[in-house]
């Protein structure tokens, strides 16, 4: 049985992660046909001198590390003070939050923000979009931090009282310091799904906001098209990267 | 009499239950006392009403005459060695024990690190993460971490059950000779009679919430107050509502003495340094007896003759 | 602490309040009200929301959802857990063999859509391949129909099978499985009638986290859907923009909330654990 689970397993990762290899790769075809023709470099020139990726890139970046640091810092306070006891209405909220399908968050958004705009002279733009990603990433650093926590050794806490530390005292010299790696992992979980999310910033976005996924989805819809192998292929590999990079640091 | 601590009329009730029922005791200045009892006696609870975890419901706590019922712990000069030491994994052994110095501010942090490192017989192991250290290692360090404070009292809780069995008789004789030579007041929990009775100078015995004898470990031993206590600190036969503890037991082959009861031998274990004889009596009640080895054995099927000295009574 | 502890509830009480919890408040009204002439909504109420949800035409579609999401989780959990097997029976490699598994989904879920439109389309490499080869003269419409949308389900949501499932098997008593073989059980009895039952907690687990996701899916149906195999999700995102019924679409939502909360109260209740 041992061989055929491990066949088996070849065959599963190949599944996995071909697409996205194959995807790579041809993003080096120097035909714009899926017929392999040599290697080039082409299609990256275009994608790195497209002005308006570049824009939709630096708005995504932008968008991406505004809700991550905010969602980071209030969820963290947030596990925090729900570990200490729990409510039932915000755990609830939070629950129901991670659930709900990303395009009814994206619509009932919508939805909330023109009913705002009545009273507010403001459109959609950048800060609806920042806005809507810190409610949905909310719920992500929520459950990690959560998870970190119920790890964690709550007699520390009462050592630093012990030794004379008040109880915010405690949690920013102790409890904080040893939660730092869950809370890495929660921002990290926040940036990429800011910086992948579709569906609800289409629904959410201004004018002037387009981000990068917003480019990537027009062009897919439009049809094949080599320039867009090689912006994915980018994206896989910085998203990538990233990733394996905060597991290293997170071994260390 | 110097007394640091009083605990007078305490109690802590819980929706559930009562942990701590009206208990009332003083520790002297400089001693080692203990709080024994069985788990869920309330013995921890008290502890931890003395550092401040929990608010009594009633009754009032005093260090140096002075009522700290209201106090948080991080205004008592109270510190407490956890069971699992609680050291901060992210700190050196330095940083642990500088901790509390810093939340004072104090000065001459170094020298007094130093100080107590070199005391708990760490010094040099200063850059060491808690995660590098062993069991032992890591309780010196919570020792170190509060004594730098100099706090009026010492909370120890069960300070040996975390370690290693074939490690506790060496660290209880530290722990001795540790309070001696810094003359804090020691307080500790522990289930355990033995390391209650070698280590404490008073002994505070708990059941059920409830305070059952404070004293010395000769007088909670020797003279206990009540049935519960003599039979936590040590085995004890009752026979007709006396009791008799198996090492003041004696055989003999031969009824001398009025005060004789005759039974028959029913088995004898070989404990290494005594037998274990258990005897049935006429009534059929079971009494055990240590004998001495020195003192030869018995076969099962004897008949006995058990006899004591009136001292070793237990009227109860 | 209180204090402290009311001050570090109250952002995120503010944001889940006003981003999130009034948002569906707002579509719950809008639900029973009417559509405007240019969209938007009238201040007409009505109920007629709800019933248009189960004209035939929608009840199609909701049932279509309900079959695609059931197929693409069963087809997850069939899949999935001969690799969470070999995952943990993999020895000192464990570790890394997971990381495999979770690597693309922390990626981009966009783009693992698009490299399946890649692979699919007429023009696509599979496509091309096949006609290069000659083994076929004209390409295969791989592409926008059911079958792509299961395949882009199943890829996207695999990864939330196999974790649930490795740590079921890691906290699996291997005495279980040892008392088995030593009462006379072959390698696959041991499998079928030990191991797969008491695994029962992962695969709950993991059929929840594909399951719904897969319910509200939109992305995966409009990328490799075509007109045919339109999901709820859709029909929801089309209510707000070409259709401009805002109230028919805040209804289709809600309902679709609903579903999702019976489900989980259902399967959490038999299954007695919490999700995280």
């Amino acid at each position: 049985m041992k061989r055929g689970l491990g066949l088996y397993a070849v065959a599963a990762y190949a599944f996995l992660h071909l697409p996205l290899l194959v995807l790579a790769v041809f993003s080096f075809n120097s035909s714009r046909f899926t017929i392999w023709q040599g290697w080039s470099l082409a299609w990256y020139r275009a994608a790195l001198q497209d002005g308006q990726l570049g824009e939709a890139a630096w708005n995504s970046l932008l968008i991406a590390v505004a809700s991550t640091v905010l969602s980071t810092v209030v969820g963290t306070l947030c596990a925090y003070g729900l570990w200490k006891r729990d409510s039932k209405l915000l755990s609830g909220s939070l629950y129901l939050s991670l659930v709900t399908p990303e395009i009814v968050t994206g619509i009932s958004l919508l939805v909330f923000f023109q009913w705002i705009f009545r009273f507010l002279h403001v459109q959609l733009g950048m800060h609806t979009v920042i806005l809507a990603h810190i409610a949905f990433s909310l719920s992500y650093v929520v459950i990690v931090v959560m998870a970190r926590l119920r790890t964690f050794d709550a007699s520390l806490e009462e050592a630093a009282l012990d030794l004379g530390a008040t109880e915010w005292q405690a949690f920013r010299r102790v409890t904080l310091p040893v939660l730092a790696p869950g809370i890495a992992a929660a921002a990290l979980l926040a940036f990429t799904t800011s910086f992948d999310d579709y569906v609800i910033t289409s629904m959410v976005a201004g004018v002037d906001s387009e981000t990068l996924p917003m480019v990537v989805y027009a062009m897919a819809r439009r049809g094949a098209n080599p320039v867009l192998n090689a912006i994915s292929t980018l994206i896989v590999a910085v998203l990538g990267s990233l990733i394996v990079l905060s597991e290293r640091l997170r071994e260390s | 009499m110097d007394l640091v601590l009083e605990l007078q009329g305490v109690s802590k009730h819980y929706p559930t239950h009562q942990a701590v029922n009206e208990i009332s005791f003083a520790v002297e200045r400089g001693a080692f006392f203990a709080l024994l009892g069985p788990s869920g006696c309330g013995k921890t609870t008290t502890l931890r009403l003395v550092a401040g975890f929990e608010e009594a419901t009633a009754g009032d706590i005093s260090l140096n005459g002075r009522s700290i019922n209201q106090l948080k712990p991080y205004e008592r000069n109270v510190n407490t060695v956890f069971q699992n030491y609680a050291l901060f994994p992210h700190l050196t052994v330095r940083g642990n024990v500088e901790f509390g110095l810093r939340q004072q501010g104090a000065d001459q942090l170094a020298k007094k690190v130093r100080d107590v490192l070199d005391l708990v017989q760490l010094s040099g192991k200063d850059d060491r993460f808690p995660a590098q250290l062993s069991g032992g290692e890591r309780q010196r360090v919570a020792l170190a971490r509060s004594l730098v404070l100099q706090p009026d009292v010492l909370l120890l809780d069960e300070p040996l059950a975390a370690l290693d069995p074939n490690l506790r008789k060496q660290v209880r004789g530290e722990l001795k000779s540790l309070q001696r030579r810094v003359g804090t007041t020691f307080l500790f929990v522990t289930h355990d009679q033995e390391e209650a009775l070698s280590l404490s100078d008073q002994i505070a015995v708990m059941n059920k919430g409830l305070l059952e004898q404070v004293g010395t470990p000769e007088d909670v031993y020797l003279r206990p107050r009540t049935r519960f206590v003599a039979g936590f600190l040590g085995a004890v036969n009752w026979i007709d509502g006396i009791g008799v503890r198996p090492e003041a037991t004696r055989i003999s082959r031969t009824a001398d003495g009025e005060r004789c009861i005759s039974a028959t031998v029913r088995s004898s274990v070989f404990l290494g340094n005594c037998f274990q004889v258990e005897t049935v009596c006429r009534d059929g009640q079971c009494v055990v007896a240590e004998v001495p080895r020195l003192d030869g054995s018995f076969a099962p099927g004897e008949p006995v003759h058990l006899w004591w000295d009136p001292a070793d009574e237990l009227r109860l | 602490m209180t204090q402290l502890r009311r001050l570090f509830l109250a952002p995120a009480g503010v944001i889940m309040g006003v981003l999130f919890l009034v948002p569906l408040a707002i579509m719950l009204a809008y639900s029973f009200l009417t559509r405007g002439a240019y969209g938007g909504v009238t201040a007409e109420v009505t109920g007629d929301n709800y019933q248009r949800v189960f004209d035939p035409l929608y009840a199609a579609i909701l049932l279509r959802t309900f079959v695609m999401a059931g197929t693409a989780t069963l087809g997850c959990l069939v899949l999935g857990f001969p690799l969470a097997l070999f995952i943990s029976r993999a020895g000192p490699r464990k570790n890394l063999y997971l990381q495999l598994v979770i690597l693309p989904f922390w990626t981009s879920f966009l783009i693992r859509t698009y490299a399946w439109m890649f692979l699919l389309r007429d023009t696509g490499l599979i496509n091309s391949a096949l006609l290069a080869a000659g083994l076929v003269h004209q390409p295969l419409p791989l592409l926008y129909n059911e079958g792509a949308v299961f395949v882009g389900l199943v890829y996207g949501y695999l990864p939330f099978v196999v974790l649930p499932l490795y740590a079921t098997l890691e906290r699996l008593d291997k005495n279980l499985l040892e008392a088995a073989a030593d009462l006379g059980a072959r390698p696959w009895v041991t499998l079928t009638r030990v191991m797969i039952p008491l695994c029962a907690p992962g695969f709950r687990a993991g059929a929840l986290l594909v399951f719904i996701p897969c319910l509200g899916a939109y992305l995966t149906p409009d990328l490799l859907g075509g007109s045919k195999t339109v999901m709820v999700g859709n029909v929801i995102q089309n209510q707000f923009t070409t259709a401009r019924d805002w109230p028919f679409g805040s209804a289709v939502s809600l309902l679709l909330m609903a579903i999702v909360m019976v489900l989980l109260m259902l399967l959490i209740r038999r299954g007695g654990e919490k999700l995280v």
